[in-house]
């Protein structure tokens, strides 16, 4: 095995053994737990820079195991999954820090990091996944590992919340099994190819890819929230924040939403399937879910609960740009993969610190909160306003691309659902920014617990000032090299559009 | 090296091993424990052996005696038989190092002289040729499983251990009859010799659904399952994984050996049959695993489905020959890891709370996580959720279903894995919370949990080992005799 073919292997490796290990720590070993997390979440980051720098001059990194006659286990590094695994990569080492803080002292830690570790695994694997098969071994792994993580506190709800999880994602996976191992029949190969693998299949094949398409998006849109398949996503809110911020901002949710990039591109090709007509009613779909999504969220007054409303509603900006089908919404969408992932982990790590600081879970509480705690606000404001999409943060770029993308592909309804939605992402997080700032604070917080003179303690507070400044950061910078936004235009150049 | 191993006969081995080490554990008591695990591991290495011996020269013959066949004993192995040999080796070494903390004074006494006499008989089982060593081996298989079920007494096991001697009687009967049938006809019972020789007739009819009613008797296939709940779910929990794992794997190995090699290509309609009584045992044992509150009862039910995946093949082996009959063998051997693995788990569960009531689990996540983890494994590879042995097993049944257009038999997989996958997740839901009544816990040594994690392991681990295993599976064809290839 030479060096190229392994690291895909050893990025795999960086989370799945120190997870491991870590199941078997005493409970105590809270140092060693500690730096073997780092260690893997470090390490990572390492061999993926490499990865990049590589991919970035034409590399190709490969590793493939023989499972059955034909189908092989691909684990593969280009431009796209690179995007989605530097995603994962990063926000695991911040939540991972984010993590150690939030759950000090807490029971179960060794089995919380253990799984914690699989589901970047897990993650990272789906990212890096070089046919529909790996995709979806991984893809039903990732299912299985989160379900510890959302069921961790065990109580009845957080059980309840488990089984409504369950219940969605292994429907959704038995549907994307079907339609995998039957489109596996008809084509032979489930290898992920740069504008599909299906244009030569025999015309008389329609009717049944339209079908499979549907089975696929079915499958994959449980994870991304798509309406009507978004419902256990608020109810998993029960989990402890990381997870939230982990679930909503990587792994599940960008799992699905990142499959549905994949099937459209690499599995079908962008023009075999508007040419099959399927990409019309997913890109209505998506609209759908964009404003049924705020509109829900406009009406929680659980934090947490309208945060995932807000989930439910921009990860669809994702299907939505890859469902237009013309190469700039396209940019839009894929870099928007990034752009939610940082804002939407800011959002849920400043959450987390208003429950475990001042025991505040509802919107009603947070009246004057920007003064007990400024640097948690600012960092929550600088995600608000990026969702809301104000220039220069990078929720912005994301709207930008995708309505100008959509103008481009004669299809300037979409425009009306972006002003749509952004004008409701307004509605409800703009409330939330003036009451936090500009409100006179009570008496009492509901729960606060001491810090001294720092508002929480430096592990909360850290991960989502870098959270927001990353967010602030690739916006201002879009257009250097090696920004979200650059690389969002190398996958669509190199993988969709050669000539 | 390779000379040395080629001359030791492995395949007699393992069926004189386990008989003798049986003898030492009834004859010296005291060392029954000791004997029983060396002989338990010496079996897995003669496996190995043969397994070697295998991989160089092809398919093991060896007549005992140097008497051949038609008038001797003949011992074949080929890919089949191997795998369900390494298969047995395996969950029967897991089962004795756990049995080893389980069983305890006269319940050793007892347990190791039977258990190692049911390993002799199912070792000679998968290595005969000849349709009526394969009713002796049964027949010895059976007496000595109903046995180990009433071992430790109690009116459940006792009652459930009595129906389950009429059935394997009865089954066994109704088997010995169709041979006597072919032997009446045919003038032999060597399986080579029958498949040159048998063609269509009436006799060859009655043979036909006299041998298969009698073994899917013994198999427990839905309507005939009635037994098989009880008995399982009474045994002690090391042999209710011997019976799930193993027991009603020999049964089905000598269906299948005998569709394969003589009544494959003169089966109109009993194999479309054997599909539907597969799928309806999918269905009903899913959804009656799903009603269950005991833990052990829900195991059982979940054994009545999972083998009716393995008659669902059958129709698809029409058309679909290998894949089918690959999907059927891989997922008989990771049922066979899986849920020995769940059973010794739930035995470990039973004896650190006192009882086996799913909702009054408490907090056993925490408490005993070797044990749950290994529940949790096995149940993945039983919904044959990826990477599991049972993934592989679906994706290959639902290949062939799909590549034939069958939407009902797709259904059915589909439907029977997303019930099991309700099944396993109820349980794995009340081990994370606290039960109402908490209970004094008693201790369980780590031998028993590691026997139980190591098990659901392998399961996992045959999720991705399908290339190799699938190449030992085709030494010698077993699957090409069944006539029309993919």
């Amino acid at each position: 095995m030479n060096w190229d073919a392994s690291i895909p292997v050893l990025v795999v490796a960086s989370s799945l053994l120190p997870g491991l290990i870590i199941f078997g720590l005493a409970e105590d070993r809270v140092r060693l737990r500690t730096v073997l997390n780092l260690f893997g979440a470090l390490s990572k980051l390492v061999l993926v820079g490499w990865m990049l720098w590589g991919v970035y001059q034409g590399h190709l990194y490969e590793t493939r195991l023989a499972l059955l006659p034909g189908l092989e286990l691909v684990l593969r590094a280009d431009a796209l999954s690179l995007l989605f695994v530097t995603l994962s990569t990063v926000l695991w080492l911040v939540t991972t820090v984010y993590a150690i803080g939030y759950l000090e002292g807490s029971p179960h830690r060794s089995r919380f990091f253990g799984f914690f570790s699989l589901c970047v695994t897990a993650t990272v694997g789906v990212a890096m996944s070089g046919n529909l098969f790996t995709f979806l071994v991984f893809y039903e792994m990732l299912t299985l590992v989160t379900y510890p993580l959302v069921v961790h506190r065990g109580t009845e709800a957080a059980c309840r919340a488990g089984r409504s999880y369950l219940a969605y994602t292994i429907s959704g996976g038995a549907l994307l099994l079907v339609g995998t191992v039957w489109l596996y029949t008809l084509a032979g190969t489930l290898e992920f190819t740069p504008r599909g693998f299906l244009h030569g299949l025999d015309d008389g094949h329609r009717p049944a890819l339209i079908v499979i398409f549907a089975l696929l998006i079915a499958g994959l849109g449980v994870k991304a929230a798509l309406v009507p398949l978004h419902g256990w996503l608020p109810l998993a809110m029960i989990a402890p924040a990381p997870v939230s911020a982990l679930l909503h901002a990587v792994a599940v949710v960008k799992a699905g939403a990142f499959g549905i990039v994949r099937v459209i591109y690499d599995v079908f090709g962008v023009e075999f399937a508007v040419g099959l007509g399927v990409t019309a009613p997913l890109t209505w779909l998506a609209a759908i879910t964009i404003i049924y999504g705020s509109l829900r969220a406009l009406f929680q007054d659980d934090l947490k609960c309208r945060l995932a409303f807000s989930t439910v509603s921009q990860v669809s900006y994702i299907a939505l740009g890859v469902a237009i089908a013309g190469p700039v919404a396209s940019i839009g969408g894929i870099v928007h993969l990034v752009h939610q992932g940082l804002m939407k982990i800011t959002l849920f790590f400043c959450a987390g610190n208003l429950a475990g600081t001042l025991g505040i879970h509802k919107v009603s509480e947070m009246r004057g909160v920007g003064r007990r705690m400024p640097w948690t606000m600012a960092a929550f404001s600088v995600g608000a306003f990026g969702m809301i999409g104000v220039p220069p943060i990078a929720g912005f770029i994301s709207k930008w691309y995708l309505g100008v993308g959509a103008l481009e592909a004669g299809q300037g309804w979409v425009v009306f659902v972006l002003v749509g939605s952004s004008l409701l992402n307004a509605a409800y997080f703009l409330p939330i920014v003036h009451a936090a700032w500009f409100q006179e604070p009570p008496d009492t917080w509901p729960e606060e617990h001491d810090f001294g003179r720092k508002e929480t303690a430096w592990t909360l507070l850290l991960p989502p000032l870098v959270t927001a400044a990353i967010a602030l950061g690739v916006g201002l910078f879009a257009w250097a090299p090696f920004s979200p936004l650059e690389w969002a235009k190398l996958i669509v150049a190199r993988e969709f559009y050669r000539p | 090296m390779g000379a040395v191993f080629t001359d030791i006969p492995w395949g007699v081995g393992l069926i004189l091993l386990p008989l003798a080490g049986g003898m030492i554990c009834f004859l010296w008591p005291g060392i029954a424990k000791i004997a029983g695990l060396v002989t338990a591991f010496v079996v897995v290495l003669s496996v190995a052996g043969l397994g070697w011996q295998i991989l160089d020269d092809g398919v093991y013959h060896h007549t005992l005696g140097g008497w051949g066949a038609p008038l001797g004993i003949d011992l074949y192995a080929d890919g089949l038989s191997l795998l369900m040999l390494a298969a047995t080796a395996l969950v029967g070494l897991g089962v004795s190092v756990h049995s080893s903390g389980y069983f305890e004074g006269e319940y050793s006494a007892r347990f190791w002289p039977l258990w190692l006499f049911l390993l002799a008989a199912l070792n000679a089982l998968f290595l005969s040729a000849d349709i009526f060593n394969l009713y002796l081996t049964l027949e010895l298989m059976g007496l000595a499983a109903v046995v180990l079920t009433a071992l430790m007494g109690g009116r459940d096991a006792l009652s459930g251990a009595m129906r389950y001697l009429l059935v394997t009687l009865l089954g066994s009967l109704a088997y010995l009859l169709g041979v006597a049938l072919l032997f009446h006809n045919f003038g032999s019972v060597d399986m080579a010799i029958l498949a040159g020789r048998v063609e269509a007739s009436p006799a060859v009819r009655a043979a036909l659904g006299l041998m298969s009613a009698g073994l899917a008797l013994k198999i427990g296939l839905f309507p005939f399952h009635f037994w098989l709940p009880p008995a399982h779910a009474s045994a002690p929990a090391p042999v209710s994984a011997l019976l799930s794992a193993l027991v009603v794997k020999a049964p089905f190995y000598i269906l299948l050996r005998l569709w394969l090699e003589i009544f494959g290509p003169l089966s109109e309609g009993v194999d479309a049959l054997l599909g539907l009584l597969g799928a309806a045992a999918v269905l009903w044992g899913s959804v009656q695993a799903l009603r269950q509150t005991r833990l052990k009862l829900l195991l059982a039910y979940s054994t009545v489905a999972q083998i009716g995946y393995l008659f669902v093949a059958f129709p698809l082996a029409v058309a679909a020959g290998l894949t089918a009959w690959s999907a059927a063998a891989y997922l008989m051997l990771s049922h066979a890891l899986a849920k020995a693995a769940m059973f010794l788990a739930a035995g470990n569960l039973l004896r650190f709370g006192g009882h086996d009531r799913i909702p009054d689990l408490d907090r056993v996540v925490q408490r005993l996580p070797l044990s749950t983890g290994a529940f949790a494994l096995g149940g993945v590879a039983i919904v044959g959720l990826p990477p599991s042995g049972g993934f592989v097993g679906k994706w290959l049944l639902l290949e062939a279903a799909l590549s034939q257009g069958r939407w009902g038999l797709v259904a059915v997989i589909i439907l029977g894995s997303l019930l099991a996958a309700a099944y396993v997740f109820k349980v794995l839901g009340h081990a994370f919370t606290q039960a109402s009544t908490p209970h004094e816990p008693r201790a369980v040594p780590a031998s028993m949990e590691w026997a139980a994690l190591l098990l659901a392991m392998g399961a996992i681990l045959l999720g991705f080992l399908a290339s190799p295993v699938l190449a030992l599976l085709g030494i010698g064809d077993p699957f090409v005799a069944s006539g029309v290839g993919p």
